[in-house]
């Protein structure tokens, strides 16, 4: 009894399996840990290692029966949670323990106020109606940091922003003043200075209740920041636990040495200032018309990108920073010709502005392009080698089988991946080994120039660091000059000779990287940095909530 | 979870991190894993895929209808030479008879000449063809089936061949319908010409409906805005109605009917496949592609077109029994296929009509009944297996 009454939360031995189809997955396998009255364990581990799956058992969340668990028992406060029954268990569920998950954008119900979300928790577990559950209401919304509450209470999800929505869904959780609060990575989909915001309220609202908090993270910097105990995972397994100091310090386990060490290594391309010019925007603008009334008539413009001046030289990486909606995305997209623009583009002394989709096909050779998400750009239906060779024919039809074979290997063995790949089917790969056949696409065709639209942020840490060198390795070797869009300035700062910090289509600031990073002159700027790489919120009023 | 299922190979040196290389499959047809993966799912729904063995035994079977039953015989020897004349006409003197006509081999005048040469003749398993009439019928037609006659019913046509009871007349297993046709032999063409019409109006009415969706879907915009309203004023047309008034103006033939079903079945595929295309536009694969300078046929053909199958794919079943419904409704009403032609429909008639003769009803029922639920069992084993979310215990 005694051992049980600073534990809050006990975790012993617990597995999680999946059946799909005959197959049986061990998701999570013996893992023990617990939690203590209002500590912050946090659960580090890459995509897959089996965090969330352990985080949901707490709640009993997983899709039974196609989850089982062959081991273990989870006492909470001392009681049983995994034999409990499903009556029992929803009367802990949002009182004792809620949780809050990654995407803000599913997590609320799109057709209900913001008042009405958190009132049917109010209801369900407290019977609080009419004025009694509006003044809670509006507590909770202050206590979580939402401006004007009163005014909120009538909004519904789609009106708030990705920072505010968060802050709605932790208003929810902390509604009933839990023991514990599940974090399933609640700061992933969100912006690095709201991703700092959020960490701080986060912060606040435990030692103000003094709740418990069970952190599901993959990046390094907010565990440190925010926990006292970590544990780290992989392949389901719990590979190393302890305080937050002595693992930071002292790791004892290998793996947690090499996520330690996985910051990517800061070395950018050199500047030089004598190399020719590759591709020139002048007053570049990306409006999107909003149109009204019967008549459809122009009422104004979205200006995703406003009149961007960019110059990158031969063997250069520029690089792009800027929160979601900056226009970032739509100034690559531009530069490429995929979308239309206003404003010259010059693509080595060739002015491609205007040029139709059959007139840009010559230059489609020489610019490429690596999106964000290793799982959605390459056609699942096609084999690798298929996706490789689709450049070759267009821009080279007369080609014979062998040359394009021969090809298909060279990039494949420049991209670090065995040549055998090529007849296998992009989904038996992992993301960053996606990523890497994406990369081969782009540089079969011998490219001078290649724009990275967020090629790192789909990755996990390692993963990222190795996407990094291999970025800088087949700049060196290819003479590649890159356009590196990104919001993770630790990647940036990695890889970018010079930098371009956007925001609302906007160019804030720009120069060469090494100086701007040292002495950023504005405030937005300042920042950025300062969320991005010390986790900490600015000054009112400078970013975006 | 997903993370978990593909193969995880480690990413730690950039050397070699691919492990294990898998060597090209060596089969003569190479199904993708992604395939291979659906025709385990489809097999997993056992009940559908005994259907689509069934169905295809039964199909198989219907397609030589002329093997089977027919009044013609496969070979017969006369005076030591052979002929067959299921693949050929042989006019009555080729076996010594008296007129010019085609041979009737039925006729016991001729078997007698064929008998009397010491030749043979070897007969399909039904000597009925769907247009053959029964010239012994013991009752007025529509006669019940053969084994459900009494002695008394026979008696007149047992007398009058010279046998000793109805169990040696010539068996009509499911009777015959009120013109002395025998109803298996009915059922046979009938099966085959419904499932032939189901799959050449499904083919067509895809083919048009798949491209016209996919030119809507990937130009968006005015094309697809154009397009979709008269898509929208074509569907209000009570197309019912309309095949009526054409049917029964133009003489109803296989193609004629296929034709005017054509006019109003192409649009059903059409919203599916545009949204499919409206969606896969904007897959960074697609843009990958154009940034390749991949152009817009063959981004359409090779990138999008897959994608909108596997919506095709789950509707085609459903699209190929609606097709056979439409066809039987329309013979039903006396609008399909011309009078003698072999129909489930006018089977369905028939049996309506002659509420005394049960057998043409209910095997007409049971037949279309059989048919259309094959074939949803088997749309519903191809909706799971292009599920991929679908899991099997």
């Amino acid at each position: 009894m005694d051992a049980t009454v600073n534990k809050l939360l006990e975790v012993k031995n617990l597995s999680v399996s999946f059946r799909q189809g005959s197959r049986e997955t061990l998701a999570v396998d013996r893992i023990s840990f617990d939690v203590a009255p209002g500590e912050t364990v946090a659960l580090v581990g890459e995509s897959g290692s089996g965090k969330s799956a352990t985080a949901l058992s707490v709640m009993k969340l997983l899709p039974y029966p196609a989850a089982s668990h062959p081991s273990g028992e989870i006492r909470f406060k001392g009681a049983e949670l995994l034999s409990m029954s499903e009556r029992d268990i929803r009367r802990v569920r949002g009182n004792d323990i809620t949780i809050i998950f990654q995407e803000p954008m599913t997590s609320l119900n799109p057709l209900h106020t913001i008042e009405k979300q958190i009132g049917e928790i109010l209801l369900l577990h407290r019977g609080l109606t009419g004025q009694a559950a509006r003044a809670r209401t509006v507590e909770l919304l202050t206590q979580v940091g939402i401006p004007d509450p009163e005014s909120r209470l009538r909004s519904y999800p789609h009106q708030l922003s990705g920072g505010q929505r968060q802050r709605v869904m932790i208003a929810m959780a902390l509604a009933n003043e839990p023991d514990l609060l599940i974090a399933d990575e609640p700061t992933t989909a969100l912006d690095v200075t709201v991703q700092a915001q959020i960490l701080k309220l986060l912060k606040n609202v435990q030692s103000r209740l003094g709740m418990a908090m069970l952190f599901i993270t993959h990046d390094l910097g907010i565990v440190r920041k925010l926990a006292d105990k970590v544990c780290v995972m992989k392949e389901g397994k719990i590979v190393e636990q302890g305080p937050v100091e002595r693992v930071f310090t002292a790791p004892t386990h290998p793996y947690t040495r090499a996520l330690l060490a996985a910051e990517p290594k800061r070395d950018p391309a050199p500047l030089n200032p004598a190399a020719p010019v590759v591709i020139d925007t002048k007053d570049l603008k990306v409006w999107f018309p909003v149109k009204r009334g019967v008549l459809r008539t122009t009422v104004g413009h979205i200006k995703a990108v406003d009149g961007v001046n960019v110059a990158v030289r031969k063997g250069e990486t520029l690089g792009i920073v800027g929160e979601s909606g900056s226009g970032k995305t739509t100034l690559g997209l531009a530069i490429l010709r995929l979308i239309s623009s206003q404003g010259k583009i010059v693509f080595l002394g060739h002015t491609i502005t205007g040029l139709n989709f059959e007139k840009m096909r010559p230059f489609r050779h020489a610019m490429q392009v690596v999106f964000q998400d290793p799982y959605g750009s390459l056609s699942p239906r096609m084999s690798v080698s298929d996706i490789i060779e689709e450049g070759l024919w267009v821009h080279h039809p007369k080609m014979s089988k062998e040359g394009r074979e021969e090809k298909v290997v060279r990039a494949l063995r420049d991209v670090g991946l065995d040549p055998e790949a090529r007849f296998r089917y992009p989904h038996e790969f992992s993301g960053g080994q996606r990523q890497r056949i994406a990369m081969a696409r782009a540089i079969v065709l011998e490219p001078t120039f290649v724009v990275l639209d967020e090629p790192t942020s789909a990755l996990d840490m390692l993963i990222q660091s190795q996407m990094v060198d291999l970025l800088r390795d087949l700049q060196k070797r290819l003479h590649l000059t890159y356009l590196f869009i990104s919001h993770d300035l630790r990647v940036v700062s990695a890889l970018a000779s010079r930098l371009i910090v956007m925001r609302h289509g906007k160019v804030v600031e720009e120069g060469p990287a090494a100086e701007l990073f040292a002495r950023p002159q504005n405030d937005y700027t300042r920042a950025l940095f300062a969320a991005a790489f010390n986790l900490e919120t600015a000054a009112e009023g400078v970013v975006a909530q | 979870m997903d993370d978990r299922t593909i193969v995880q190979v480690p990413e730690t040196s950039a050397q070699s991190p691919m492990g294990l290389a898998v060597p090209p499959s060596g089969q003569l047809v190479a199904l993708s894993p992604i395939n291979r993966r659906r025709w385990e799912n489809f097999k997993a729904n056992r009940r559908g895929y005994f259907s689509l063995w069934i169905f295809l035994v039964l199909f198989g079977i219907s397609l030589f209808a002329e093997f089977i039953a027919n009044d013609k015989p496969f070979i017969v020897q006369f005076d030591g030479k052979y002929y067959f004349p299921i693949f050929r006409t042989y006019s009555e003197t080729t076996f010594g008879g008296e007129f010019e006509t085609a041979a009737n081999f039925r006729d016991p005048f001729l078997q007698k000449l064929i008998a009397e040469s010491g030749g043979y003749t070897i007969w399909p398993p039904i000597r009925f063809s769907y247009d053959t009439h029964n010239l012994d019928v013991p009752t007025p037609a529509p006669s019940p089936p053969t084994w459900m006659l009494t002695e008394q019913q026979c008696a007149e046509v047992v007398q009058r061949k010279g046998l000793t009871g109805c169990r040696d007349l010539e068996y009509n297993w499911l009777g015959t319908d009120n013109q002395a046709f025998d109803v298996v032999a009915r059922l046979i063409y009938g099966f085959r010409i419904s499932v032939l019409f189901g799959l050449t109006l499904t083919a067509i009415s895809s083919i048009i409906g798949v491209a016209a969706g996919a030119v809507q879907g990937y130009f968006g915009g005015w094309t697809d805005l154009i397009f979709q309203r008269v898509i929208e004023i074509w569907t209000s047309v009570p197309s019912l109605y309309l095949l009526l008034i054409i049917s029964s103006v133009l003489v109803p033939s296989f193609f004629v009917l296929l034709g005017i079903l054509l006019l109003f079945s192409w649009v059903a595929l059409v919203g599916l496949v545009r949204a499919e295309f409206l969606r896969g536009r904007n897959f960074e694969y697609i843009m990958a592609a154009r940034a390749l300078g991949v152009s817009n046929t063959v981004i359409m053909f090779r990138h999008l077109l897959p994608n909108a199958m596997v919506a095709t794919m789950t509707f085609l079943p459903f699209i190929i029994s609606g097709s056979v419904m439409t066809l039987t409704a329309l013979d039903f009403l006396g609008f399909g296929l011309p009078p003698g032609s072999a129909s489930l429909g006018e089977l369905l008639k028939q049996g309506k009509n002659n509420i005394q003769a049960p057998w043409l009803g209910i095997s007409g029922f049971f037949t279309v009944a059989i048919l259309l639920s094959l074939l949803i069992f088997i749309g519903e084993a191809v909706r799971d297996a292009f599920d991929p979310r679908k899991t099997f215990r």
